[in-house]
């Protein structure tokens, strides 16, 4: 296994990338839902859940099964 | 449709690369001078690899179909070494006279040190001596406000055209300030460290298509030159027409770099018939 230090140097650009994506994306939506028609998508439960998990991810004092976590807040109820 | 790639490193490439891009519709590609992964200790180096670029390089891309054109340059890494440099340059007019060879590039800041800035300088000042057309290489990652900035104050103190300088690699944070200066900008799309074909998109929806250029780069390291016709899939998938890719992805092309005479393609237009 790589040691911590391993981890974030090989994974920290791929990680900035996916960030940069994600907020391109939410970018994206604003100003689509700002456009003309306008389209209002507060309400819309995969938004939601998009920012449930920003939330999830943001939180550093939280247990490393942030995936699996995250797999089951996009999951339909068993 | 017809697409042209307006900088790419061909020789850090397979000869399949070609053969996909013509499949793929790319008619040009325009390869401008870089950094080989390792610092060159001799000028001749540099010479000989002018001599690659604007003499060997065009037969490999013919055998598809493709024109080749090329610029010549100290790249801004290799522009830490002073003395080398102004060696180099000594020998860059020889290449201007070359058919394929379309201005200076790709230059700038790597660090945004002391010894990039004097060659930057005298490489710009080389440019306008000769007439030729000049690309401007951008930094990577955290260097890239800075010296984005600094390139700007740099060129602000020399008679540059703007109209004739394509400051290339700007991103979302970086496009603003030389397209409001009347340069050319490029973006430039790579899998991991620099612009993506969805953001690229993005920042063509926000900006216009006007004095924009976009390019998958594809040297030697993480780097794919299909990266590009993602950005047109993209484009096109998000309801812009056929006209309007066009438009960027090959017209933008010829109306930057056929200010220099030798870039003799010049813009389409899809009609039916």
């Amino acid at each position: 296994m790589l040691t911590a230090p391993e981890v974030l140097s090989t994974y920290f650009l791929e990680t900035r990338c996916q960030l940069l994506e994600i907020g391109a994306v939410l970018d994206r939506l604003d100003r689509a839902a700002a456009g003309d028609p306008p389209s209002d998508m507060a309400a819309d439960e995969r938004l939601g859940k998009v920012y449930q998990s920003l939330q999830l991810l943001a939180d550093r004092t939280t247990t490393p099964d942030r995936a699996e976590r995250l797999l089951h807040l996009f999951s339909d109820p068993a | 449709m017809q697409i042209i790639q307006p900088h790419y490193h061909g020789i850090a490439r397979t000869a399949q690369d070609y053969e996909r891009m013509a499949m793929s519709g790319v008619v040009a590609v325009a390869e401008p001078a870089f950094w080989a992964g390792f610092d060159r200790k001799y000028p001749e180096t540099f010479i000989d690899y002018f001599r690659q670029i604007s003499e060997f390089e065009p037969t490999r891309a013919a055998q598809y179909g493709i024109r080749h054109f090329c610029w010549v340059a100290v790249n801004p890494k290799e522009a830490e070494n002073p003395d080398l440099s102004r060696e180099v340059l000594r020998q860059m007019p020889d290449f201007f006279q070359k058919p394929t060879v379309l201005g200076v590039g790709e230059i700038g800041f790597h660090k945004t040190t002391r010894n990039e800035e004097e060659i930057f300088e005298a490489q710009v000042e080389l440019a306008l001596q000769h007439n030729q057309l000049i690309l401007i290489h951008t930094p990577h990652l955290q260097d890239k406000v800075r010296g984005t900035k600094r390139t700007l104050e740099v060129l602000a103190h020399m008679r540059v055209d703007p109209q004739r300088v394509w400051i290339d690699h700007i991103e979302e944070h970086t496009i603003r300030a030389p397209l409001d200066a009347g340069y050319w900008v490029g973006m430039t799309l790579y899998p991991i460290t620099k612009c993506s074909p969805r953001r690229a998109v993005d920042i063509l929806e926000q900006y216009g298509t006007e004095r924009i250029l976009v390019n998958s780069s594809a040297d030697w390291g993480p780097s794919d030159p299909f990266t590009l016709q993602e950005c047109i899939l993209e484009f096109r998938r998000r309801k812009h027409t056929l006209q309007e890719a066009i438009e960027v992805f090959h017209n933008n092309p010829c109306r930057f770099l056929g200010q220099c005479p030798k870039f003799d393609l010049r813009p389409i237009r899809v009609e039916t018939v």
